[in-house]
Parts: structure tokens; C-alpha cells; sequence
């Protein structure tokens, strides 16, 4: 019998890296015991086959979605929601540079009313990425302020509007009515309306992700995720669990806090990060 | 409280047709349903592997194993150790001669400009009177948010314009603060990752001119495993003295912050219960400690 390299410290090692990377103890330890199975069954060895076996079981959770829905209606509507201080508003200004630069005529909804000086946050990036900016008076009805954004857009001739809401945590439960309500306005104004809801994740969140995205899901129907923060040192690992239960497939990445910073995401790429450490290499 | 944990020990031991008396594996089947709790509430793998052990260090103890009711007292002994590592709840520590000064620092989003005005709002109530300072000239709009939340509450805020730098800012916002009768100067410092070289840098300026009484880090409580890494290297530059957990109005768990205080050491001061000025309370070990096992 030729030794092993596969030993209990390995299946440690393994779990640790998982967990750490916020990947979470259930979809840890299920991936693990698929692996065991596996190595008893197919007779694995080394410790090398181990590792590229749980990437491809990882990468194989992260299944390739379809291409977004957008690009046919003459107005395309785009909801960015998520809880507190994820990230929505910077990365609706990354996306609003990166939709121009492809060419669509882009206006933006400041449909967060709510938090001190949002709309003029908001404002300030429009200004930079070069699109113009519909808000409100603070307090305003959210609802409203998108339709007037909607309005407008029509009137001008702009042909996609990226709305930005309010962060809300998804256990209160008036803050995802109102932004159910925000859904329904868009929903009534515009034919196909709203065509893409992304949910912004800050990449930094721990297990709270998933039940982030179950109620964002059940309120307003999310159909594509967009991972911040990933220029610091948290993984994200948590949209595997969100991809497993959910089937939301994460759209782009967060990478900094300029207009650039919002890449595409890159499965493969993902899963090889999730196993190194923060000065890169491999755990 | 803890009926939960305590029904899902008893079931674990009277699986294993335990009635009183618990071997080492009794104990170690309890702490496996332990872990996967903290695990599940965010506290850190490492920091999970050393708690576990300093209670099956007291669990496996003759006193419990003699016990008639084990599940009790094993959970006993876990909350126990969450309270203790938890610590004490601290009130902000202002020695010396006014103005104090109190920086807030963190990564981005957490609720630093927030929690600047509610701490502003708290302490003028306990009697100071406080300087709210817009020490970000980064992120857009925040010296304005700031501004309104300074406005809104009727507390003063310091501002200079968008050239000026932070180091310069909280400088100056200091000598204002002595020129005008202020007790208490509260600093909003730009969000920042912790590998951010130049950015950490600035912090450590800023500390080296003011000498605040409180750097505070200011921690979204639906914070993963990344916490232990970020605080600690904001500790290593900073020497902090204290952590805010903001968020906790929602459903996180908030192990982060066990990890934390593992980390740094420093005590939890005060938690964050909603976007409003007035929800921010002081910190108590033993709710957060319920909260984390899932009770
Ligand atoms: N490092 C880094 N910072 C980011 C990224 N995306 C956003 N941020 C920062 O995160 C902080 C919060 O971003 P916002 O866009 O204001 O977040 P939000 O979700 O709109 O916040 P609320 O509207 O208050 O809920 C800001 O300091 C941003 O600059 C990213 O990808 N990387
Ligand atoms: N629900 C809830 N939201 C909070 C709490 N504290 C802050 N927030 C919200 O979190 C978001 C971010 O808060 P900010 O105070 O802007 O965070 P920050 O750390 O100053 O962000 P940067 O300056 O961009 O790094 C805002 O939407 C706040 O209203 C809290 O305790 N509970
Ligand atoms: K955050
Ligand atoms: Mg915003
Ligand atoms: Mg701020």
C-alpha cells in the first residue's frame, strides 16, 4: 500500500481555508464529505489531486449564468439594493461609466431619499462619470422620485436607468415594502421594467449574506449579485452558499473605490483567490 | 434562556445513554454542536479552536461530571466564557484636560459618520459639550453628510474645504475646539482598508498630532471572518482603545466581535441599533453573548 498525503491535517487545513474564507460551515462541511467519498471511491492520493478536485467542485457551484437582460427594450430599468453601507451607490456610478462607455445613453435615479446627504453623494459621481442625476427633496417618496427619473428619461431619450436605493437591512419589514413599492412603480412606467435587480454584497459580510439575499430575493425578485470590497482581503466566499440555495449568479466585482473599479466576474479567477492569502500566496 | 442549547445537549446525551455522569466524548459531542454556532455567528476558525478548548478544560471538570443536570452545566460554562471573553461593558474614557479628543476609524461603510453624530448626540447629554470634525475629504459628500446629521442634531461641525488635509484638519479642529469652549472633539476619518499603506499612514498622523483619548473601530456586526485580520492591523497601527459594533438592529449574529476581542483586547464600548442618532447603546456582554449562540 503506497502512503497517503491525504491525512486529517490536510481535511483541516481544507476546512480552515473554507471557513476563512467566509464560506460557511454547511457548505464547508458538504463539500468536504463529497470529497472523502470521492477519494475513497476514486482512490485519490495526492494531496495536489485533493485541492484542484474542491476548486472544480467550488467553481462547478458557481454555475455560468445566462447574458443580462438587457440591450433590447428601447428603456431598460436597473434596481441596485442592499443593505447599509455595502456599496450601492459608488458601484451604480461604476456602472454607469461602464454602460456609457458602451455606448448606452445612461441616467441615474437618486431613489434614496432617506440617508444624509445620499442624492448629493450620488450628484458628485453622476458629475464624474458624465450622466446626468434625477433625485428628490430628502424625505421624498423613493417611488416617486423614480418615476420622475423615468419620466425623464423618456422625454430625453436616455435609454437606461440605473437606480440607486436606500440601504436597508432585510429584517425591517416597512423598509422592503417601500422598496417593493419601488419595483412596482418601475414595473407600471416601463414595459419589462426592471430589467436586471442587483443586489450589492459587501465582501467583508459573513454568513449574514445569505439571509441577505433570501429576503432581498422574496421582496423584489434579485437577478444578479455585485460583490464589493474585494481589493482588501475578505474573499466573498459567502455567494456560494447564496449561488447553492438561491441561484444568483454574481454579475461584477467591486475593486476600489474609483469610477473603474467594477470588473466583470470571473469564476475561475474567484475560486483560485479564495485559497490565497493575503499577500498571495497560496494557503 | 439557552432552553435551546440545553434540550439539543440533553438529546446529544441521552443519545449516548449519559444520565449524570459525562466522559471526555460526552463533552466533546457538546462542543461539536458549539462550534458549529460560532462558526455559523461568524467568530473567527482560530478564534473558535481556542474557546472551545478553554471550556472543555472547565467542562471536563470532575464538577460537572458528577452533575445531575450535564447540559445545564456545560452550556452554563460556555456562556460563562462568552461573557468573560466579551468583557466588561466601558464608558469612554476622557482623562485629563479638556477638549478630548475621540477618532473613529474604520473600514469603508461600517457607520463611522453615522456614529460620530450619535456619539456627539449620547455625550452631550451626559453633559459634554462636542465638536463634530469632517476629517473625510475622500469619499464624496461626506463632509456634507456629516454637515446635515451636525445640523439636525444642533451640534457643531468643523469643516474646511475639500483641498485641505485630514492631518491639518483635525489640527486645526482641535485648537477651535479649545478657543470655543468645546469639551469633546469627535473625529469622522475616511473608510480605509487596513492593507492600505498610505491611508494607515494618515490615521497615525492624525493620532500623532491630536493625542485622542479613544481611537475607536467602528464594526458592522454582519462582519465574517475578515474582522480579525482588518482590527488587527488597525490595532497594530493604532493602538485602539475600544470598538463600536453598528448593525446589530438587524438579524447578524455578530460573532465578529469575539473575534475582535481576542484579537486586540480592547473593550466593546458601544453598539449600533439603527440609522436614527439616538440608536446607539452601550455595550452589554450578556445579550451579545445570547445573541451569538443563537438564543
Ligand atoms: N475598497 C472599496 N471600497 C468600496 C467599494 N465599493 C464601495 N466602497 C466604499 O464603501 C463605502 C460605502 O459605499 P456607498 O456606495 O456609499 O455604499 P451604499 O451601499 O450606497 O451605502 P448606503 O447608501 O449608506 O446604504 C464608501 O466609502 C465607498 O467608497 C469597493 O469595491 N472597494
Ligand atoms: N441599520 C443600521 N444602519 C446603520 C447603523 N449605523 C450606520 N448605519 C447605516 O450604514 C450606512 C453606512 O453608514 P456611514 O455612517 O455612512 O458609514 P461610514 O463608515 O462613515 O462609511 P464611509 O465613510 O464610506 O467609510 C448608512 O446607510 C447608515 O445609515 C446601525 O447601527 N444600524
Ligand atoms: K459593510
Ligand atoms: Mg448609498
Ligand atoms: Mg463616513
Amino acid at each position: 500500500l503506497g502512503a497517503t498525503e491525504i491525512t486529517p491535517a490536510l481535511w483541516e487545513e481544507l476546512e480552515a481555508a473554507l471557513i476563512q474564507a467566509d464560506v460557511g460551515v454547511r457548505v464547508a462541511q458538504e463539500l468536504l464529505d463529497r470529497l472523502r467519498e470521492r477519494v475513497r471511491r476514486e482512490g485519490v492520493t495526492r494531496a495536489e489531486d485533493l485541492r484542484a478536485m474542491l476548486k472544480a467542485e467550488l467553481r462547478a457551484l458557481l454555475k455560468d449564468p445566462p447574458p443580462l437582460n438587457l440591450g433590447r427594450d428601447p428603456l431598460e430599468v436597473v434596481l441596485v439594493v442592499g443593505v447599509n453601507g455595502s456599496g450601492k451607490t459608488t458601484t451604480v456610478a461604476k456602472l454607469a461609466h461602464r454602460f456609457r462607455q458602451q455606448g448606452r445613453r445612461v441616467l441615474l435615479a437618486a431613489a434614496d431619499t432617506f440617508r444624509a446627504a445620499a442624492g448629493e453623494q450620488l450628484e458628485i459621481w453622476a458629475d464624474r462619470a458624465g450622466v446626468p442625476c434625477i433625485g428628490g427633496q430628502p424625505g421624498a417618496d423613493p417611488g416617486a422620485v423614480l418615476f420622475d427619473a423615468l419620466q425623464a428619461a423618456r422625454a430625453r431619450g436616455y435609454d437606461l436607468v440605473l437606480a440607486d436605493t436606500a440601504g436597508r437591512l432585510h429584517t425591517k419589514y416597512n423598509l422592503m415594502q417601500e422598496l417593493q413599492k419601488v419595483r412596482r412603480v418601475a414595473a407600471k412606467a416601463v414595459p419589462g421594467a426592471p430589467h436586471e435587480v442587483w443586489l450589492v454584497l459587501d465582501a467583508t459580510t459573513g454568513q449574514n449574506a445569505l439571509p441577505q439575499a433570501r429576503e432581498f430575493h422574496q421582496a423584489v425578485g434579485v437577478t444578479g449579485l455585485i460583490l464589493t470590497k474585494l481589493d482588501g482581503t475578505a474573499k466573498g466566499g459567502a455567494v456560494f452558499a447564496i449561488a447553492r440555495e438561491l441561484g444568483l449568479p454574481v454579475r461584477f466585482v467591486g475593486v476600489g473605490e474609483g469610477l473603474e473599479d467594477l470588473l466583470p466576474f470571473d469564476a475561475d479567477a474567484f475560486v483560485e483567490e479564495l485559497f490565497e492569502d493575503a499577500t498571495g500566496s497560496p494557503a | 434562556m439557552f432552553e435551546g442549547l440545553t434540550q439539543k445537549f440533553q438529546q446529544i446525551f441521552d443519545r449516548l445513554g449519559r444520565r449524570g455522569v459525562l466522559t471526555e466524548a460526552d463533552v466533546d459531542a457538546a462542543l461539536r454542536e458549539i462550534r458549529l454556532a460560532l462558526l455559523e455567528a461568524d467568530v473567527h476558525y482560530t478564534v473558535v479552536r481556542d474557546f472551545l478548548a478553554r471550556v472543555r478544560e472547565r467542562a471536563v471538570g470532575a464538577e460537572v461530571l458528577r452533575s445531575l443536570t450535564p447540559a445545564q452545566q456545560v452550556v452554563k460554562i460556555v456562556y460563562e466564557e462568552l461573557v468573560k471573553t466579551l468583557g466588561s461593558p466601558a464608558p469612554l474614557h476622557l482623562a485629563g484636560s479638556p477638549p478630548h479628543g475621540v477618532m473613529l476609524v474604520g473600514l469603508q461603510g461600517s457607520g463611522k459618520t453615522t456614529t460620530a453624530a450619535k456619539l456627539a448626540l449620547r455625550m452631550r447629554k451626559a453633559g459634554q459639550r462636542p465638536l463634530l470634525v469632517a476629517a473625510d475629504v475622500y469619499r464624496p459628500a461626506a463632509i456634507d453628510q456629516l454637515e446635515l446629521l451636525g445640523k439636525q442634531l444642533n451640534i457643531p461641525v468643523y469643516r474646511e474645504g475639500p483641498e485641505a488635509n485630514p492631518v491639518d484638519i483635525a489640527r486645526r479642529a482641535m485648537r477651535f475646539a479649545r478657543d470655543h469652549g468645546h469639551t469633546l472633539v469627535i473625529l469622522d476619518t475616511a473608510g480605509r482598508l487596513h492593507i492600505d499603506e498610505e491611508m494607515m499612514a494618515e490615521l497615525e498622523a492624525i493620532r500623532a498630532a491630536i493625542r485622542p483619548e479613544e481611537i475607536l473601530l467602528v464594526v458592522d456586526a454582519m462582519t465574517g471572518q475578515d474582522a480579525v485580520r482588518a482590527a488587527e492591523a488597525f490595532h497594530r497601527r493604532l493602538s485602539l482603545t475600544g470598538l463600536i459594533l453598528t448593525k446589530l438592529d438587524g438579524d447578524a449574529r455578530g460573532g465578529a466581535a469575539i473575534s475582535i476581542r481576542a484579537v486586540t483586547g480592547v473593550p466593546i464600548k458601544f453598539i449600533g441599533v439603527g440609522e436614527k442618532p439616538d440608536q446607539l447603546e452601550p455595550f452589554q456582554p450578556e445579550r451579545l453573548a445570547s445573541r451569538i449562540l443563537g438564543m
